[in-house]
């Protein structure tokens, strides 16, 4: 494995061994005062963030630092990238600087793919920490270390997405993972706010969130965006709260051992309520302690796999 | 005096030869220099030997991005690279910078056309100001400059207000002239990167969806209808656009309509590498569009091919797929994708191509001497093409300044060996004659 790009495609056996380095590295580093591994030390990795983004920068830059690589933040304001430099100058830049990866998030769907086109042949690899509306892969794959965990197994459950799946690259990559590792996905949303052609996805597509919540083993709401709740997607914030949002009522319908995921930032009150986003059965700030360990696997497999291999 | 020999008009019937005096054709029959070999001296001969001859190929639609662009394409690069695709004549399209909103850029254009020599370049003009679409611009003056403009287009754009399109239709009727429409809805293409279908929505591109080019398209025609206007329809990309079209030419209503070759072979399916080589507006659709196009051109229901040649720079296409400008070469590739996509599967025969290419776009655009038939005393302005060879499109070896081709590497039917301009050889054996 030299880039991840997205989850479709992703080989179910490849995603699993992703999710059980992960564990392995959780275990390892459960109550130590020092939380340092030395395995990625000589190594460089560039975060390059063209979107504003607290927690997936954040992750990132931990897992690296846990994992002793140099690990060096770009942001498109302070940097040549405000100043105009095309994409493809500033992977090639970085990679000529001695990046051995790049962790990108850009706002055009596509825009990690094209890096690992130009980086071809450069040693250089490729994370795609989201691109447009296209994927978030690590987030699908910490999303599923964190069912995993609660639910011991992801094959044969069933998992409600909930919300803007249109727009949402979260939505597209957990649908690809999920479904490899043999869930079964509905997604719930209006009509607006789903893509085209979902019919022929491999999930359940519904429009009424209250019949599906009985036989849920875990609920995804996902964040509406600001520039959604006025572009006419849906007349207001109220009426969607009303009709998708997870409030105590909704959580009471779901099954005891049901688990609720959001991938954050959360607006509460609107997608779920404060009750629900606290209870215990929620998952959401293990969801974000697991995506350090996820993205500790996915630099290593992409570091150092080969190495062990050779 | 040039003499064409042993060609094959419209390829069909047994060769011919070609006499061409003074820019006419003077004579046509077989073995013309055995049965006048005193009089035929100082003649140059072609062998034409395996060729089909055609009439020149007239293009509704290409951008030669001069003024404004030169990095990219000038008239005289485009000209090479139109003669090169077997044109004679081809239409500019007005967003240029500064727009082609005037006399005085018109006139520009069509004297650097002349100037040039290899093509006629007939400027397209704006249909409003600055393609801003709120206000006409002087198509008067433009029809009444020396450029003589008879199609108007904002072509990039959508002229989108209804009650613009329409003074636009009516006030092109005293001036003969046509508007040629980009049918695009605008607010139903905000933000729009592809084709709304399956696949831009698994690659989260947003979607640009058929409706928005039918409404547009349902919507002049009835216009042009209640008007008497005559409306021309720019690169038709949807099998609902057909079926729009072919009710309003039922009730009689003035409208043509042309396909680009990109659309008539290449879908959606491309968008998965995310090369934005294969960005274009209209964007690629589906393999049953496809289709459909296909019969529609035969059967007439779209009158013609035109190419949308639009050449872009390395840097506007070479990025992220969002960042990078719509469009793609077409010019030197048109005819091949025409015989790979009509001729070879038997949808269209040679007479047909040059309907398609020559005779219908010319009589739309109303050039008296383009799209003529190859007949004595007609214009010696044709193309001879070798249907038999095949040919790998490079884009660097495109006569276009810039080389984004979407047919690269593709080794396609069909090669143009000679164009001839009023009796001006301005491409031999597939070189320009400059």
């Amino acid at each position: 494995m030299k880039h991840l790009l997205s989850t479709d495609g992703l080989d179910p056996a490849q995603a699993t061994a992703l999710l059980d380095t992960a564990d392995t590295l959780k275990r390892t580093l459960l109550g130590r005062e020092v939380r340092k591994l030395p395995t990625l030390r000589g190594r460089t990795v560039v975060t390059m963030f063209y979107e504003n983004s607290t927690r997936t920068r954040v992750s990132f830059e931990v897992a690296g630092k846990w994992m002793s690589a140099d690990v060096i933040n770009v942001s498109a304001g302070g940097s040549s990238v405000g100043k105009g430099e095309s994409l493809r100058d500033t992977a090639l830049t970085l990679s000529a600087a001695g990046a051995d990866l790049v962790i990108v998030r850009h706002p055009a769907s596509g825009a990690a793919h094209r890096l690992a086109g130009w980086l071809e042949g450069t040693g250089t690899g490729v994370v795609n920490a989201g691109d447009g509306m296209h994927e978030h892969p690590t987030q699908a794959l910490l999303d599923a270390a964190t069912l995993r965990e609660r639910l011991g197994t992801i094959a044969g459950r069933r998992i409600a997405i909930v919300g803007d799946v249109l727009h949402s690259r979260v939505a597209r990559s957990n649908v690809h993972l999920l479904t490899a590792l043999g869930a079964e996905v509905v997604l719930v949303a209006p009509p607006t706010l789903l893509p085209t052609g979902v019919e022929s996805w491999p999930v359940a597509v519904s429009h009424d969130l209250d019949p599906e919540l009985p036989a849920l083993d875990a609920v995804m709401m996902l964040r509406v965006q600001a520039e959604r709740m006025h572009g006419g997607f849906f007349p207001s914030a109220r009426e969607y709260s009303i009709a998708y949002g997870l409030n105590e009522r909704r959580f009471n319908q779901l099954p005891e051992h049901a688990v609720v995921l959001h991938p954050g930032p959360m607006l509460r009150g609107m997608e779920i309520a404060a009750a629900v986003a606290d209870s215990p059965r929620a998952a959401i700030t293990e969801q974000v302690r697991n995506g350090v360990h996820v993205r500790m696997a996915v630099l290593y497999h992409l570091l150092a796999g080969e190495e062990e291999a050779a | 005096m040039m003499l064409i020999k042993g060609v094959r008009l419209y390829g069909e019937g047994d060769p011919v030869d070609i006499l061409v005096r003074d820019g006419v054709i003077a004579e046509i029959g077989p073995w013309l220099d055995a049965a006048s070999t005193q009089e035929l001296t100082d003649v140059e001969v072609i062998d034409a030997d395996g060729l089909i001859a055609l009439p020149g190929f007239v293009d509704l639609h290409t951008h030669l991005r001069e003024p404004g662009r030169e990095d990219t394409e000038t008239i005289a690069t485009g000209s090479a690279a139109a003669a090169l695709g077997g044109y004679t004549a081809v239409f500019a399209m007005a967003n240029t910078d500064p727009v082609a909103d005037n006399a005085v850029i018109v006139e520009h254009v069509w004297r650097r056309g002349r100037e040039v020599g290899l093509v006629d370049v007939h400027p397209v003009g704006a249909v409003t100001v600055g393609l801003k679409g709120e206000k006409l611009a002087e198509l008067g003056t433009m029809a009444r400059s020396q450029a003589n403009v008879r199609v108007f287009s904002d072509d990039g754009h959508c002229v989108s207000d209804p009650l613009i399109m329409r003074r636009a239709l009516e006030y092109t009727k005293a001036l003969d002239g046509v508007i040629a429409q980009h049918a695009e809805e605008p607010r139903l293409t905000v933000g729009a990167q592809a084709h709304e279908g399956e696949r831009a929505a698994r690659l989260g591109l947003a979607g640009w969806p058929a409706a928005a080019e039918e409404s547009i398209v349902a919507r002049d025609c009835l216009l042009a209808k209640q008007t008497g206007a005559r409306l021309h329809v720019c690169h038709v990309s949807t099998a609902g656009t057909v079926d729009v079209l072919r009710w309003a030419k039922e009730r009689g209503t003035k409208v043509s309509a042309e396909v680009t070759p990109h659309h008539l072979l290449l879908t959606d399916e491309r968008l998965a590498t995310y090369d934005p080589v294969n960005k274009v507006n209209p964007p690629l659709r589906t393999e049953s569009d496809v289709q459909v196009l296909r019969e529609a051109l035969a059967e007439g229901i779209v009158d013609c091919v035109a190419t949308d040649h639009a050449p872009h720079a390395v840097q506007d296409k070479d990025c992220e797929w969002s960042a990078a400008r719509p469009g793609m070469l077409g010019l030197q590739t048109a005819l091949s994708i025409v015989v790979e996509t009509l001729v070879r599967p038997g949808l269209l025969d040679w007479r047909g191509v040059a309907r398609v290419m020559s005779e219908k776009p010319a009589e739309i655009a109303g050039l008296p001497d383009q799209g003529r038939p190859l007949a004595v005393g007609e214009p010696a302005t044709l193309t001879l093409v070798d249907p038999q060879a095949r040919w790998t499109v490079r884009g660097t070896e495109l006569a276009s300044i810039a080389g984004n081709t979407p047919f690269e590497g593709m080794e396609l039917p069909g090669v143009v060996r000679t164009t001839m301009l009023r009796g001006r050889v301005t491409v031999s054996e597939g070189k320009v004659q400059s």
